[in-house]
């Protein structure tokens, strides 16, 4: 295509009273008050929720704070196939496997540590998880925090909820 | 010569040549299990059917010996029907259990059901025949009965390699399974070769067990270290991390195997690494930066051959070091220092130990290279430490973890007779412990070159990863040190060494990297 100059209309010069926003003012006080008088007499209405107090509630398919599953026995239900970190775009999923005291399960997560900083909340480890030993369903945002350190979260932490 | 077509490809192939290795040659993969390159043909698996033109029956690719104006069809409907056929047999009674199978990502059973199978399995899973998991049978092999589709690679193994014949088939039928003879267990160096030549997950590593997913791995083709065999092997690694050897086949030197010994010795580039450039002054250790370190060594080692001549100063070379390398420290010791006390050993702690596969006694890549580069061994290294013993000695550039055969205890008596000593090692160990100046080295996963085996081949090994933490490459730390002694050394990189060293030196005249290539090349005698 070939550049050419295209000439865009400037903005209208504006009279003075309009320089003034006189007029203009008072019209967006008047919005002001019809939302405050409004929220005065119908409370029902406000948007505005109180967290984190009061939490919204999450539609069912939302991708919140992860969890472990357990075993009915307790244990972690996760088998550290490494296919979550496989998938994970983030890479933010660091396991680290080893041989479970349970024979019948054979391979556990030694170390199952997620950082949230870096997790995406995309849900493709909950997708790639071959025995469903992670979920996403907790309805929670990730909680802020005062260190990165905290914000990484281990084992331990993912399988309380 | 037999001509024949496959898949309308015609291919000409010596006689005696089976089917299914004419189809390699025209790169047609024929799917197989218990076929083996290197080992006897079974033809039990029943994976590498195909149809053959006058044949009423189809044929299994591995064991037919192709005929003149043989028509072999292998993408045939029925082919395909009778594959799959097979391979849902396989499957049977599979256990399913990939996500805590090390084999996932490399398995025979995942790779044929993606192209033969995708089908769901018709038989219910209570109907399963169980058998035992996790079975430790000795050596480096963990086995797992269940996963195992009845092969006989690894019973062919032991019984045509090794020759320990401690594997074989038991029970009939559905309950049939491989196991070792009640009480005993794998006994034979090559155990390692069980978990390779496995087409499935039955036999794994129990050294790899849980380490680490197959397909987070990179592999460069390199050369095992542990003996002067110089198997080629395939190393493995994940970020600077070394996680295991494969090995990779060359018939001239160790076909398609490698021992147990050397399988572990990838974790020498793993654990107790030297990792940053130090001095060491009254005792203590003090880091010290490559800008500083390198113009001090150079100072004391002229400085040594100023005041008392260049007897009094020594080089020992390591035959750990490549040919590229060891060239260079010949030239430094030589050119630079002037000094004749020059020499190596390829003995080393706990060396000796053979059998008649492929171990051998000399536990260093390169010993033949270091001689036929005009190092001494032997006498010359004797020599040297009797003068170091004798105190003669008043600054030594050491190559190497280890001084000889030594204990900890005599290397450190013998250094301390020594007022400047400096290292350029990959580990830790006797000799960092005493050195005044250590400087860190790439270890052969982060560095490429060649080395020499028993027998004169020399063979390349390739840089996987850019060396750990602050070590450096040891031909550009011997440029710097040279050049600090007042060369001007313009190398870059291995291949521009080997390019000089291929022009002076008589074994390795006229070779290049080219001409060395994936399988290695003799050096002349």
């Amino acid at each position: 295509m070939a550049i050419g100059i295209k000439k865009v209309a400037r903005p209208r010069k504006m009279s003075f009273p309009e320089a003034l926003y006189l007029v203009e003012i008072v019209k967006g006080l008047g919005v002001t008050m019809r939302h405050i008088l409004g929220n005065i007499v119908r409370q029902e209405g406000i948007k505005t929720i109180e967290y984190p107090e009061v939490r919204r509630v999450m539609p069912p398919r939302f991708r919140g704070r992860h969890r472990l599953m357990k075993r009915q026995n307790g244990a972690p239900r996760c088998v550290a196939c490494f296919c979550c970190p496989t998938a994970c775009p983030a890479k933010c999923i660091t396991i680290v496997a080893g041989e479970s005291p349970d024979p019948a399960v054979e391979k556990y997560p030694v170390r199952f540590d997620i950082d949230m900083l870096r997790c995406v909340f995309c849900g493709l480890c909950v997708e790639a998880c071959p025995v469903d030993a992670i979920r996403m369903d907790t309805g929670w945002f990730t909680p802020p925090d005062d260190t990165r350190e905290k914000l990484i979260f281990t084992i331990e932490t993912l399988l309380e909820k | 010569m037999p001509n024949l077509t496959i898949d309308g490809l015609a291919v000409g192939v010596p006689e005696g040549t089976t089917i299914l290795a004419a189809a390699k040659q025209v790169g047609i993969h024929i799917p197989h299990y218990c076929y083996h390159t290197h080992l006897s043909i079974a033809g039990n698996c029943r994976m590498c059917l195909v149809e053959v033109e006058k044949f009423p029956k189809l044929q299994t690719a591995c064991s037919t010996v192709v005929t003149e104006g043989m028509v072999v069809r292998t993408d045939t409907e029925k082919v395909r029907k009778a594959v799959t056929g097979v391979l849902e047999f396989l499957l049977i009674h599979h256990p399913i259990d990939c996500p805590i199978c090390d084999q996932a990502g490399e398995c025979g059973l995942q790779d044929y059901y993606m192209v033969y199978g995708l089908h769901r399995s018709r038989y219910a899973l209570e109907d399963k025949v169980h058998k035992k998991k996790v079975q430790d049978i000795g050596g480096q092999i963990v086995l797992d009965a269940e996963r195992c589709i009845l092969c006989s690679r690894c019973v062919r193994f032991l019984d045509e390699v090794t020759g320990t014949r401690e594997l074989n088939f038991f029970q009939r039928g559905d309950h049939s399974e491989i196991s070792i003879f009640p009480g005993r267990p794998l006994d034979n160096n090559y155990t390692g070769n069980l978990a390779d030549i496995c087409p499935v997950g039955a036999l794994t590593s129990k050294d790899f067990r849980f380490k680490c997913r197959v397909w987070l791995l990179k592999g460069v083709e390199s050369i095992c270290t542990g003996c002067a065999r110089g198997c080629n092997i395939a190393a493995h690694f994940k970020g600077d991390i070394l996680y295991r050897y494969k090995p990779r086949v060359n018939d001239a030197v160790n076909r398609a195997w490698m021992c147990d010994f050397g399988r572990l010795e990838y974790k020498k580039a793993n654990d107790a690494r030297l990792l940053a450039p130090f001095v060491r002054e009254g005792g203590r250790e003090k880091s010290a930066s490559w800008g500083a370190i390198v113009p001090q060594v150079a100072l004391e080692l002229s400085r040594a051959v100023e005041r008392e001549g260049a007897d009094a100063v020594a080089v020992i070379a390591s035959p750990q070091s490549s040919n590229e390398e060891l060239y260079l420290v010949r030239r430094i010791a030589a050119d630079r220092l002037g000094t004749k006390n020059l020499a190596f050993t390829h003995r080393t702690p706990g060396d000796g130990f053979s059998d008649d596969l492929l171990v051998l006694a000399d536990k260093n890549p390169n010993s033949r290279g270091a001689k036929l580069l005009g190092i001494p061994d032997g006498e010359a290294f004797d020599a040297l430490i009797g003068k170091i013993a004798a105190g003669r000695i008043r600054a030594l550039l050491l190559f190497g973890n280890v001084l000889g055969a030594f204990t900890e205890g005599e290397t450190a008596g013998l250094l301390s007779k020594v007022p400047f000593i400096a290292q350029v090692g990959t580990n830790t160990g006797p000799v960092s412990k005493a050195a005044h100046a250590v400087l860190p080295s790439a270890s052969f996963a982060e560095r490429g070159g060649t080395f020499t085996n028993h027998a004169g081949r020399v063979q390349r090994f390739h840089a996987g990863f850019p060396p750990r933490g602050k070590a450096k490459n040891v031909i550009e730390l011997l440029c710097d040190l040279a050049n600090g002694l007042g060369a001007d050394w313009t190398f870059t990189g291995e291949r521009s060494v080997f390019r000089a060293l291929s022009e002076t030196e008589t074994p390795f005249r006229g070779m290049t990297y080219e001409s060395v290539g994936a399988f290695g090349q003799e050096a002349a005698r």
